[in-house]
């Protein structure tokens, strides 16, 4: 009953389900895109960016990815555009963009 | 193997308790079941077992940590009674839908209102559909072997849910009663130890336990756990086999007393079917063919079978400790009604409701029972609507107290 998260989809069968929904493996949150969810969109205007780094643990999706001491492009594919990230941005290197009508 | 004493259905319990040695009991305490967690904590302290006992503060914390121990490989239990129950409502539904076997000792007590603690099956009744086995017991004997079997039941890798063994508040969880106690050794045998396969606290495993689940899964989980319940049909049955071969002691979904040739059956649950018992004896000896059913297994309902064991039957009257004031009677009229409808019966029959609130059911009530399951197939008898057995009403009701 530990079948593998990847290999679950809408078209699954009762019977091919894990038992009681379990998920016998980590970081399945990656597979699922809640990026889906946003309206408005979260952009870095990196000139202003002076790397402080406070966004990253404001973010409650995880989407700002820190590589060598600098943070990243956001992660649309999870991000959902709640835009903490802009409200504590203390340079105003984030805005959040409208959705296109 | 035995040894004959005497001990009330809580004492019963705790006995039970004891020779399983489970690993963590989460309660709170509640008439009438307090006393189960009071002796466990006893046990406890005196180093009897080595249970690990939360002292939570409220019920809802008692099921949701005996979910976290279930979830975390650990063999849990608890003990509750009607509030108590109710306030556990949100977490029983979870525990059942995330497969656990967590196995509650429920002493039937009648839900708030109007306030009282005595004997009703409001609570479990209610909780009949929260995908719980639901197992019931007629006198103290009967509840401790239950509670040995729970455990099997419920860890069975067919089944994996939870169960409650549930008693008559008072009736049997207070009063003493001559008992049978299997010996430590075959009963530690038989129930085992609790080996889970996946497991929050297993070495190197990922487990991630009660997701959300959106809409396109929800209908087929919920099939899932459904056929895991036809399943424990099978287990049940097993498990009540190989306890038999141990104790001699025989258990089924229900017992037939005087069944066979009955005209007039009674279905009941619980302590009531002691008291029925005699009332049976009673009438066989004035010449009236008089048989009863008592249910045992509640969750899953076995109505093919039951509807198998009255279809011959004149008039039944189904019993119910529980009002569901639906208008129409109480849960087990509905269902057993429904089982005899699928069984083609052709039986008249009446849904009586009786000893709510702990009111006591004497053997005359139940002789007026099947006088009134006589008259009724003879025509002489009609109920209107489903009555209250004892009911102080100024009618002249075969049913009613003068």
């Amino acid at each position: 009953m530990s079948v593998k998260a990847e290999n679950i989809n809408e078209s699954t069968k009762w019977q091919d389900l894990t038992e009681g929904l379990k998920i016998h493996e980590p970081a399945t949150s990656k597979l699922f895109l809640t990026g889906e969810w946003r309206t408005e969109t979260p952009v870095w205007i990196r000139e202003k960016c002076r790397q402080c780094l406070l966004c990253v643990p404001y973010c409650p999706d995880s989407c700002i990815a820190v590589k060598d001491d600098r943070r990243q492009d956001f992660d649309y594919d999870h991000c959902k555009g709640c835009g903490i990230c802009a409200k504590v941005c203390p340079f105003g290197a984030i805005e959040m963009e409208q959705p296109k009508e | 193997m035995s040894t004959k004493t005497r001990m009330s259905g809580n004492e019963a319990v705790a006995h039970a308790i004891k020779q399983i040695n489970p690993d963590v009991m989460p309660a709170f305490p509640i008439t009438p079941s307090t006393e189960i967690p009071q002796f466990v904590a006893t046990m406890i302290a005196n180093g009897e077992i080595d249970t690990e006992f939360i002292p939570v503060e409220s019920e809802h914390s008692a099921m949701s940590a005996a979910m976290g121990a279930s979830a975390a490989g650990a063999r849990a239990i608890t003990a509750t009674s009607s509030c108590g129950m109710a306030l556990m409502w949100e977490v029983l539904y979870v525990a059942a839908s995330s497969r656990l076997p967590i196995v509650m000792a429920l002493v039937n007590r009648g839900l708030t209102g109007p306030l009282n603690i005595n004997a009703e099956h409001s609570d479990s009744m209610g909780a009949r559909d929260s995908g719980w086995i639901q197992i019931y017991a007629e006198n103290n004997q009967e509840v401790y072997d239950n509670f040995l079997q729970a455990h099997r039941i419920a860890e069975h890798k067919d089944v994996h849910l939870p169960v409650m063994i549930c008693q008559d508040g008072f009736i049997t969880s207070h009063a003493v009663q001559n008992i049978t106690l299997w010996d430590d050794g075959p009963i530690k045998r038989f129930v085992g130890e609790y080996e889970p396969e996946h497991y929050l606290l297993k070495e190197d495993e990922s487990l991630a336990v009660g997701p959300y689940a959106v809409s396109p899964y929800c209908m087929e989980a919920k099939k899932a756990q459904a056929e895991a319940m036809k399943r424990a049909r099978k287990v049940i049955l097993d498990v009540a086999k190989e306890f038999e071969e141990l104790t001699g002691q025989h258990y089924g979904f229900f017992e037939e007393y005087q069944l066979e040739d009955a005209e007039y059956a009674v279905v009941a649950i619980g302590s009531v079917c002691g008291t029925a018992k005699d009332a049976v004896d009673a009438m066989r000896a004035k010449g009236v063919k008089a048989g009863l059913l008592k249910i045992r297994v509640f969750r899953p309902f076995p109505g093919e079978e039951i509807g198998e064991a009255l279809k011959h039957c004149k008039a039944i009257a189904i019993m119910d400790r529980s009002e569901s004031y639906s208008s129409q009677g109480g849960p087990l009229g509905a269902e057993v009604t429904a089982a005899l409808y699928r069984a083609k019966a052709t039986a008249e029959t009446v849904n009586i409701m009786y000893g709510l609130s702990g009111r006591d059911v004497k053997v005359e009530d139940m002789e007026q029972v099947y006088e009134s399951l006589r008259k009724l197939a003879a025509g002489e008898e009609h109920f209107a609507e489903y009555p209250y057995l004892g009911l102080r009403d100024g009618t002249e009701n075969v049913l009613s107290r003068q």
